[in-house]
């Protein structure tokens, strides 16, 4: 015994180190050290001609707080809020419904909610330029109703339009799952005490499905603040959301500290839904 | 079903909104007009277009290239990374480090790699996006194959290594044959991702040598054309075809078992 333990412990390291060691070995290269990149340029100054000058400086952050850039920075917000709530209000009571189909039906549902999502995202973005172009279907079919044509394409409206085609499936998968695995009876237990649907839904099924509400937030909010394609092609670049500023801060202007701290911003969205997740899993876990 | 009537106006209003897109770009497609908002008449003239133009054509070989290049390798590091989190760490800042390529979005994804790019002076191409893609690839593969250890009886494993069995032979000969489907579903998955992945690319990619995806964009900035939607005819053919015959596998893997 004595002499077996350590070719068991160097078993077990060498174990280790065959299976995870090149996997985390690339994403130690290729995603811890290009994130501390980036995290180490938000407290650099720019170079003249791109990249970075390595004296510390403060002034990336207080430049978030410029009205300019406030601007972009909430109306990006207001504009993936938005979408967020739309994909609520359609994907809460379809993965409601789907939960409730036969089993036949529930996958083909649940195929066809995922499959334009498994289709060309720029592909599904262009079909709304097609849509919504001045002389197309939409506005064809109210100047058929005698109605005037209006302006759809390169508003506000088209981007959430399109960003809520990009990720309405990301809502709809993890409501599903959620609303799925509540147990019929607490609601039936609800309803036998003399609770009527409403209350039931209000004070049973929405708070039990309530962690996968906010993941399916956090998946719809978090890509639609970062997205730059859906607001350059459908709202004609007049808009310029989080995303098109980091974009074009590593790209265009050159100010890759700058895109660093809005990239860190991002993060930081996100490492807070997060964590408010967790932290509702974790009640309706006890409340279950 | 009856008793949440009101709920089915939204269910339909999701179907509607998520498959109209696709019919008016199909039906487009075979449209003989130039102007895609009139109908001509059925013709196929947009898909020969289609296949003259030269600029696609290399876009679809350089993606071709990146995404077996990156589905190969996210496939062997995913899969060994998954054993080994499920059989030899019990860290969870070690699970959290292989999901986080899935949950970070794309763009900050692209701008750590340019920078480190950058920063190492590599030269951009197509090697540049293909190790891009496995980074977020071999987190899909990791995930799924990782859900098919969950469900497996690990005593088939100590049984061999009972007979004697080393344990480099027991992953050969027990632990890969029985993880095969997860191995090929995430393999799948992480081959349609890159297929599609255009932000990454976008970034990390050298101009003379785009993916489909920025050949695409590159394209739809400049506005409406029909050859587009024949384009996107074929590619949603695709797309669909893969998805229904992985749900028939795993459909017919789950009655097997």
């Amino acid at each position: 015994m004595t002499v077996r333990q350590p070719a068991r412990v160097l078993g077990k390291a060498a174990g280790r180190l065959a299976t995870m060691g090149p996997g985390f070995g690339f994403l130690t290269v290729f995603l811890l050290v290009p994130l501390a990149l980036v995290l180490s340029y938000t407290v650099f100054r720019r170079g003249r001609f791109g990249g970075v000058v390595y004296e510390p400086t403060g002034e990336n952050f207080t430049r978030l707080a410029d009205p300019l850039y406030l601007d972009v920075v909430v109306g990006s917000v207001k504009l993936a809020a938005i979408t967020t709530l739309l994909a609520l209000l359609l994907g809460y009571p379809t993965a409601y419904l789907i939960a409730r189909l036969p089993a036949r039906w529930k996958v083909v549902a649940l195929v066809a909610v995922v499959l334009p999502f498994w289709t060309n995202f720029l592909i599904r973005t262009y079909a709304w330029i097609v849509l919504l172009n001045s002389e197309g279907p939409v506005n064809s079919g109210l100047k058929a109703l005698g109605l005037r044509p209006v302006e759809l394409l390169y508003t506000d409206g088209a981007i959430v339009a399109g960003l809520l085609y990009a990720y309405l499936p990301l809502m709809i998968l993890p409501l599903y799952s959620a609303v799925e695995r509540l147990d019929p009876q607490l609601r039936e237990a609800s309803a036998n005490l003399g609770a009527r649907p409403a209350r039931t839904f209000w004070s049973v099924t929405l708070p039990l499905s309530l962690p996968g509400v906010l993941t399916g937030c956090v998946f719809v909010f978090v890509p639609s603040l970062g997205n730059f394609v859906i607001p350059e092609l459908l709202g004609g670049g007049r808009r310029i959301m989080v995303g098109n500023l980091i974009r074009d801060q590593f790209l265009k202007a050159r100010d890759w500290p700058f895109g660093s701290v809005l990239a860190l911003a991002v993060i930081a969205v996100l490492v807070l839904l997060l964590f408010a997740q967790a932290w509702a899993a974790r009640r309706a876990g006890r409340g279950a | 079903m009856r008793r949440h009537g009101w709920l089915r106006l939204p269910f339909w209003l999701t179907y509607l909104f998520l498959y109209a897109p696709i019919v008016v770009l199909v039906v487009m497609s075979f449209n003989r007009n130039r102007s895609p908002y009139s109908w001509g008449g059925f013709s196929l003239d947009w898909y020969g277009t289609l296949a003259g133009n030269a600029s696609i054509r290399t876009g679809l070989v350089n993606t071709l290239i990146v995404a077996l290049g990156s589905t190969a390798l996210s496939t062997v590091l995913g899969t060994l990374l998954a054993v080994g989190l499920a059989r030899h760490t019990r860290s969870r800042l070690l699970d959290a480090l292989s999901t986080l390529p899935a949950i970070l979005p794309d763009l900050v994804i692209a701008i750590g790699l340019l920078a480190f790019y950058s920063a190492v002076k590599l030269t951009l191409g197509l090697h540049s996006v293909l190790i891009a893609h496995t980074v977020f690839g071999m987190a899909f593969v990791a995930a799924v194959v990782r859900a098919r250890l969950g469900g497996m009886d690990t005593s088939l494993e100590e049984a061999s290594r009972d007979l004697g069995a080393t344990p480099l032979t027991t992953f050969v000969k027990v632990t890969l044959p029985t993880l095969a489907p997860g191995i090929v579903a995430g393999a799948l998955l992480a081959f349609t991702l890159s297929l599609d992945e255009f932000v990454i690319a976008f970034f990390t990619a050298a101009p003379s040598e785009p993916t489909l995806p920025i050949v695409i964009y590159s394209m739809v900035r400049f506005g409406v054309t029909p050859e587009i939607n024949a384009l996107a005819t074929l590619l949603l053919a695709v797309s669909f075809t893969v998805v229904i015959v992985a749900q028939r596998l795993t459909r017919l893997t789950e009655a097997l078992k």
